[in-house]
C-alpha cells in the first residue's frame, strides 16, 4: 500500500491553483484518527481479531487520491512548504521555489504566498519509526541562490535608492527575522508534538530539544526587540514612542488583572475539554472491543445453553481472549518462547475443553530447539486432556541461561509407563523422540491413580 | 473432646453475586471449620466491619473502586495487626498480586479455586501460613531470579535459598504442600515455613527489581 502511495503522486496531474486551494484536503483540521490509515491505507479485513479494527472502516475508491497537501518535514528548506507542494504537485522541488523566487520579484507576490502557505497548511505528520529528518544540503543550496538572485532582482528593479534611501529597511529585516525564527519554533513545537503522539521520543532528545526551543524563542525575542527599538530610534519617535509604551503597558495590565479569571477559566475549560475527548475516544474504543468480543460470546453462550461443554470452551477462550488483551504488553511476538508455550496452551484448552495453568518463569526467542519444546509440550497437553479425565492441567516452565525446563502435569488417571504399547504414538514418537532429535531429553513419570508428570528439558544454543 | 474454634471468616468484594458465590461454596463443607462472620461490598464499609467483627481472617478482593483490597490493608492493618488477610482476585496482573502481598495480604489465590481449595487456604492463612498459588510462585520466581547480577543489599532478605526455590518451583508446577514435602522428603511444616519465609522476603526486600519487575511484566 505504501507503493500505491508513491504511485499515487507520481500519477498525480498536476493542479490547477483554484482548484487546488478548495480540494478537499485543505478542509478541516488534521484529525491524529486519520493518521494510521493515512500513512499504511492498508484495507482492514471485516474479521480480523477485535483490538485492532478501531473506527469504522475506510472507504476505498477506485480512483487513486492525490496525496495530501503538507509542509513537508523532511528535505525542507524553510518551512518545508514548496517541498510540500512539489509531492502534492508531483514536480520537482527545484522548480516550486524558482516559481516562488519569480513570483518574489514581481511586488513580493511570492514571499507573501509562501508566509499564507505556512500559515495555512498542516505540517506532515511524523510517521512512527521514521527516520529522523535531513535537509539534504544541494537544494539548501540552491534555495540560498535563488535569495540572492531574487535580491539581486529586486535592487535591479527598484535601483540603488532602495537601501540608502530608506534607514528602516534593516531594522524591519531584523524584526522579520526574529519572527522568523520564532515562527518556526512553533513548527518545531508541532513536530515535536507529533513526535510524541507517535511514540517516537527519547526523554534525552526531548530535554535537548526543549532548552534549543528556548533559546530559540528568546533570541527571536530578541531580535524582534531590537527590531523594533532601531526602527523607533531611527525614525526619531523614539521618546514619543516611550510615553505611548508606557501608556500601552498600563492599559495592558489593567486588562490583563481584568480578564484574568476569564483566561483562566477558558484554559481550564480547554483542558477539560481535551481531557473529555481522550476519555471518550478510549470509552468509544472499549466498547467496540467489548462488543466485537464479550458480547458476541455471551450471545453464543446463550445459544449454546443446553451444552455445558461448548459454554466452557467459549467461556474459556473469551476469558483468555479478554485477559490478553486487558494485562499484556501490546508487542508480544509469538516469535517468544513464553507466548508460544501459551498460545498452545491456549489452543489445547480451546479443543479439548480443559483449563491450563500456565506459568512461565523467564523468556527467551524461540529457535529450532525451543520450537521443539514447544510442539513437545503441546502433545504432552493433548495427551493429559485426552487420557487423564481431569479438567485441569499445570504446565510450568522455565527459561535458564543454560536450558529450558517444562513440566506438564495432571491429577488423572495415569498409567503403567512400562505397560504401554509401543504404538502409543503420542508418548514415543512426539514426545520423546522430538525431544531426543533436538538433543533434549524428556522423562515421564506416571503412576495408576497418581497422575502423571511428563518433564521436558532442552539445552540452550550457544552453551 | 472439644470441638477447635471455628475459623471466623469476612468476605470484601465489590460483586454481591461473587459474594454468596463463596458463601455457598463453603457453606457446602460444614465440617471446614469456618464461619463467615459478614461481608463487605465496598473499601469504607469493610475497614468498618472488619474492626467491628474482628473476624480471623479476611478474604478480600484485589479490584475494588477507592483504592481496592491494598486500601483496605494499609487502613485495616494498623489498627489490628492481628486480622489475616487472603487475597482473591480474577486479575492475575503481576503488579496487582505483588502489590497486595507487599500491603501485607498473606496470600493470593484466584477466583477460579475450588470451593474444597479456599477452604483450606483459608485455614492455612488462619494458622500464620502463606498462600502461594502456582502463578504467584512463577512470579516470585520470576522476580528473584531475573537478574541475578543486581546489587544484593540485605541478603538474608533479597535473596532465595536454594531451598526456597524449590519448593516455589514445585508449587508453580502444580504441587501441594504434602506432595512438595514427600518430594524434597521434607514435613509438611517445613515446607509451610519456607513458604512463609519467602512470603517475607516478598513483602519486607527492597529489591529495586520486585517493584520494577511487577510493572514492566503485566503477566496474567
Amino acid at each position: 500500500m505504501l507503493a500505491h502511495g508513491t504511485d499515487g503522486v507520481a500519477a498525480a496531474p498536476p493542479r490547477v491553483w483554484g482548484m487546488a486551494l478548495t480540494g478537499p484536503w485543505l478542509g478541516g483540521p488534521v484529525n491524529t484518527g486519520d493518521l494510521p490509515v493515512a500513512a499504511t491505507g492498508a484495507p482492514v479485513p471485516p474479521s480480523r481479531s477485535p483490538g485492532t479494527d478501531r473506527g469504522a472502516p475506510i472507504p476505498q475508491t477506485a480512483a487513486p487520491a492525490p496525496p495530501r497537501l503538507y509542509r513537508a518535514a523532511d528535505g525542507r528548506v524553510l518551512a518545508g512548504v514548496a517541498q510540500g507542494l512539489a509531492a502534492h504537485l508531483a514536480v520537482p522541488p527545484t522548480r516550486v521555489r524558482i516559481a516562488f523566487a519569480l513570483l518574489t520579484v514581481v511586488e513580493g507576490f511570492g514571499i507573501l504566498l509562501y508566509l499564507a502557505l505556512w500559515a495555512v497548511v498542516p505540517q506532515q505528520p511524523v510517521a512512527p519509526g521514521a527516520p529522523p529528518r535531513q535537509r539534504r544540503t544541494v537544494e539548501r543550496g540552491t534555495a540560498v541562490a535563488l535569495v540572492v538572485l531574487v535580491a539581486g532582482g529586486l535592487l535591479a528593479l527598484r535601483g540603488t535608492s532602495l537601501l540608502g534611501a530608506n534607514p528602516l529597511l534593516v531594522p524591519l529585516l531584523l524584526a522579520a527575522a526574529g519572527l522568523a525564527v520564532m515562527w518556526r519554533q512553533a513548527d518545531a513545537s508541532q513536530r515535536e508534538r507529533w513526535r510524541q503522539i507517535s511514540g517516537f521520543e527519547r526523554p534525552a532528545e526531548s530535554k535537548r530539544s526543549r532548552w534549543a526551543a528556548a533559546a530559540r524563542i528568546a533570541g527571536g525575542a530578541v531580535l524582534v526587540a531590537a527590531g523594533v527599538g532601531s526602527f523607533l530610534l531611527f525614525s526619531g519617535t523614539l521618546s514619543a514612542a516611550r510615553d505611548g509604551l508606557v501608556a500601552a503597558v498600563a492599559v495592558l495590565a489593567g486588562l490583563a488583572l481584568l480578564t484574568a479569571p476569564l483566561w483562566w477559566r477558558l484554559v481550564a475549560d480547554l483542558t477539560e475539554e481535551r481531557r473529555e475527548r481522550i476519555r471518550s475516544q478510549e470509552r468509544a474504543d472499549l466498547a467496540a472491543h467489548l462488543h466485537d468480543s464479550v458480547l458476541q460470546t455471551l450471545a453464543l453462550i446463550q445459544r449454546h445453553a443446553d451444552q455445558p461443554r461448548e459454554v466452557a470452551r467459549l467461556a474459556r477462550g473469551q476469558e483468555r481472549e479478554l485477559r490478553t488483551w486487558l494485562y499484556r504488553p501490546e508487542n508480544r511476538e509469538a516469535s517468544r518462547f513464553a507466548a508460544a508455550l501459551e498460545s498452545v496452551a491456549g489452543e489445547v484448552e480451546d479443543a479439548y475443553v480443559v483449563q491450563v495453568e500456565s506459568v512461565v518463569v523467564g523468556d527467551a526467542e524461540v529457535d529450532d530447539r525451543l520450537g521443539a519444546v514447544v510442539q513437545a509440550a503441546r502433545e504432552a497437553l493433548v495427551n493429559a486432556a485426552k487420557h487423564a479425565g481431569v479438567d485441569t492441567i499445570s504446565l510450568y516452565a522455565e527459561v535458564e541461561p543454560e536450558e529450558v525446563t517444562v513440566f506438564v502435569r495432571d491429577r488423572g488417571t495415569g498409567f503403567d509407563p512400562d505397560a504401554v504399547a509401543a504404538d502409543r504414538h503420542g508418548l514415543q514418537g512426539s514426545i520423546t523422540g522430538r525431544m531426543e532429535r533436538h538433543g533434549g531429553k524428556a522423562a515421564i513419570r506416571s503412576r495408576p491413580g497418581a497422575g502423571t508428570e511428563v518433564e521436558l528439558t532442552m539445552a540452550r544454543n550457544g552453551t | 473432646m472439644t470441638e477447635p474454634a471455628p475459623v471466623r471468616v469476612f468476605l470484601v468484594d465489590d460483586h454481591s453475586m461473587f459474594r454468596s458465590g463463596v458463601r455457598a461454596e463453603l457453606a457446602n463443607a460444614p465440617d471446614s471449620g469456618l464461619q463467615i462472620v459478614g461481608e463487605a461490598g465496598g473499601v469504607a464499609e469493610a475497614v468498618a466491619a472488619i474492626a467491628r467483627f474482628k473476624p480471623d481472617v479476611v478474604l478480600l478482593d484485589v479490584h475494588m473502586p477507592d483504592g481496592g483490597g491494598k486500601a483496605v490493608l494499609e487502613r485495616v492493618r494498623p489498627a489490628q495487626p492481628d486480622v489475616r488477610f487472603l487475597a482473591l482476585s480474577v486479575s492475575d496482573a503481576a503488579e496487582d498480586v505483588i502489590g497486595v502481598i507487599r500491603a501485607g495480604a498473606r496470600g493470593y489465590v484466584t477466583k477460579t479455586i475450588s470451593g474444597p481449595d479456599l477452604a483450606a487456604a483459608i485455614r492455612r492463612v488462619a494458622d500464620g501460613d502463606a498462600v502461594f498459588s502456582p502463578r504467584l510462585a512463577g512470579f516470585v520466581l520470576d522476580a528473584f531470579t531475573r537478574h541475578p547480577d543486581t546489587p544484593v543489599h540485605d541478603p538474608e532478605l533479597d535473596q532465595l535459598t536454594q531451598r526456597e526455590r524449590e519448593v516455589l518451583r514445585l508449587l508453580a508446577r502444580g504441587y501441594a504442600y504434602k506432595e512438595i514435602a514427600s518430594q524434597l522428603f521434607i514435613s509438611v511444616k517445613t515446607v509451610e515455613t519456607h513458604v512463609s519465609s519467602v512470603l517475607r522476603k516478598l513483602q519486607l526486600s527492597n529489591r529495586y527489581e520486585l517493584s520494577r519487575w511487577a510493572t514492566d511484566r503485566r503477566l496474567v
